[in-house]
């Protein structure tokens, strides 16, 4: 069996352009499966263009509803729960219910049913450049990391049946449970920022965490020609950091015009941001390769969450 | 009033518009920044910050003399944060929702109330601004208690001018929650309309009454501009793609102070929301 390696594209900041960079990936790099684990706001397959295979529910956790017909009104349900979920006149509000139970287990009169909760869905799709596992998280759910690790997985399980060498993985922005839920098991960690106060301050926290879990990262600084100073102030920090610094991409709105297209930038007519992003992929590849078995001993999350 | 600016997809630039529409109203605005995985509105605001606080959420410890492993707790726990073994039990304060029914199924005392510190409170004052924002601990996946704890900051009086997080999950429906107005900051490409249409969503999910700025509204294509048409979004305000104004924001500016078509922009704008408030509810359409 190969010996999979899968890079999760972050960058702590939304917008700076992780999509965009992993379809550019989705063309370069040969033999892999396409994760798309921004299930909270997924977009991937706007460029990837699926024809869906397999369509599967994903339920997690419970939600508690209330049968007025077996309810005697008691009111230990509202004083018991912490997250205000329930109203003077004993109705649970779905979207504050946390699922946690409480309401249920300790209802007198078992006037509280507890159903699996079905939260979205999720999709083996096939592409032009290969399989992609993704989902759809329904509106306002909740268990978002629970179904990044299942996608993660779904398309670990792809790449080994398939011989596959690379998973790449477009990540969620931020720091919390689905970030934390794409980096189990990971090889690397590629973050994706921009020249701004605000991109590099959440560049920093994100590197932080892949850290914490013993993953190496390398930095992307995408729109570089915005605040050249920014973007090579952050070229030194990752320096200082011993983070890959994989290089700058210019602004060019010839990323929206092959959006708009559906089209990665790889399948548009820009030769010298292809230039740039061949380089990328070149340097990403061999400086991972040395990382790797560093990466598999180290400290990893915990899967799952909430 | 309570205004929410989001946006579903990130980097459209909702803390832009938060952080330059307080700066640029001339009453007292109350602010909270509840993106707190990544907050980034003091860094344009820079507020003198009065006060820090650690924020603990409550988390079981089990207390081994008291404890008979007879795994109640285990049973009503929904995150996995208790597992009772053949010979001991542990705790897992990392999933711990803090819902508390632990403490309560406990039939001897064992299950004993500590507190974790998963981030940090800031609040202090710029001008006209109070401001306050929350600091998740990196390695922290539960923001939503953090975002509840920031929210008892809304002033009671006056306007408060929340920053919510990108995406539509529940970090972002516990931002939303109790708001007035939801403002979404959207861009006309297809990754933008995807997101807006989910957060739309997320918006009526709530019944809360909302309105669009379209973002580098002269890039891309049309198709944010249909959908707002179609669905009955007002659309209160188009800003066109700007290098001055993004070299600006990069080096933390405020556009206000830096470019003063921004000024009357943002006035106008807060100027349409209340209009838009006046008039009937506008997210139902």
């Amino acid at each position: 069996m190969p010996d999979i390696r899968e890079v999760v594209v972050l960058s702590g900041k939304g917008g700076t352009g992780k999509t965009s960079l992993v379809g550019a990936l989705a063309a370069l790099a040969p033999e892999k499966v396409l994760c798309d684990a921004d299930v909270d706001a997924a977009d991937l397959h706007l460029l990837l263009r699926p024809t869906v295979r397999e369509r599967h529910d994903f339920y997690a956790g419970h939600k508690a509803a209330i049968d007025p017909e077996r309810c005697i009104q008691c009111g230990d349900c509202l004083d018991l729960c912490r997250f205000g979920a329930i109203s003077e006149s004993l109705e649970i509000n779905p979207l504050r219910c946390e699922g946690c139970g409480v309401c249920w287990y300790l209802c007198p009169a078992r006037a509280v049913d507890f159903p699996d909760n079905l939260c979205g869905e999720w999709y083996i799709s096939e592409t032009r450049f290969g399989p992609l596992v993704h989902a759809r998280l329904g509106i306002a759910e909740e268990n978002s990391g629970k179904l990044v690790s299942l996608v993660r997985r779904e398309a670990r399980q792809l790449a080994e049946a398939q011989g596959l060498p690379w998973i790449i993985t477009d990540g969620p922005p931020g720091i919390g449970c689905p970030v934390i839920a794409s980096l189990g098991n990971a090889s690397a960690v590629l973050v994706v920022t921009e020249p701004s106060v605000a991109g590099r301050h959440d560049l920093e926290r994100v590197a932080a965490l892949a850290e914490h879990f013993g993953l190496p990262v390398s930095v992307l600084v995408n729109k570089a020609d915005l605040h050249w100073e920014s973007a090579h102030a952050i070229a030194e920090f990752c320096a200082e950091r011993s983070y890959v610094f994989l290089g700058f991409l210019p602004f060019d709105a010839d990323f929206t015009r092959a959006q708009v297209e559906g089209k990665t930038i790889m399948e548009y007519n820009n030769k010298k941001l292809q230039a740039i992003l061949c380089e990328v992929w070149e340097k990403f590849q061999s400086a991972t390769q040395g990382l790797r078995l560093q990466a598999h001993l180290s400290k990893q999350p915990p899967t799952g969450g909430g | 009033m309570i205004i929410c600016v989001a946006s579903g997809k990130g980097g459209t630039g909702k803390t832009t518009i938060a952080t330059n529409l307080a700066a640029a109203l001339e009453e007292p605005v109350h602010f909270l920044d509840c993106d707190v995985e990544e907050p980034n509105a003091h860094l344009f605001l820079r507020p003198e910050m009065s006060d820090r606080l650690d924020f603990a959420v409550e988390v079981p410890q089990i207390d081994l003399n008291k404890c008979t492993l007879c795994g109640k707790c285990q049973e009503i726990c929904q995150f996995n944060a208790v597992a009772i073994l053949p010979e001991t039990a542990l705790t897992f304060p990392e999933l711990c929702h803090s819902c508390g029914g632990c403490f309560l199924v406990c039939p001897e005392d064992a299950v004993v109330s500590t507190r974790r510190v998963v981030g940090q409170v800031e609040t202090g004052r710029r001008g006209m601004i109070t401001f306050a924002h929350g600091r998740l601990r990196v390695g922290e996946a539960m923001a939503p208690p953090l975002i509840r704890r920031l929210k008892q900051e809304v002033s009671p009086h006056g306007l408060t001018i929340i920053d919510a997080p990108p995406g539509t999950s529940c970090p972002v429906v516990t931002a939303l929650w109790g708001a007035d107005f939801v403002l979404l900051v959207t861009e006309p490409t297809p990754f933008g309309l995807n997101d807006l249409e989910l957060a739309v969503g997320a918006a009526r999910e709530l019944k809360l009454p909302c309105a669009l700025v379209i973002n580098r509204a002269d890039l891309g294509d049309r198709r944010v501009q249909e959908y707002a048409a179609r669905e009955n979004l007002p659309v209160l305000l188009e800003i066109p793609f700007d290098r001055e104004a993004a070299a600006a924001y990069a080096q933390g500016k405020l556009l206000v102070e830096a470019l003063p078509r921004w000024r009357q922009w943002m006035t106008a704008l807060h100027d349409s929301m209340i209009e838009a408030l006046r008039g009937r509810p506008t997210g139902h359409g």
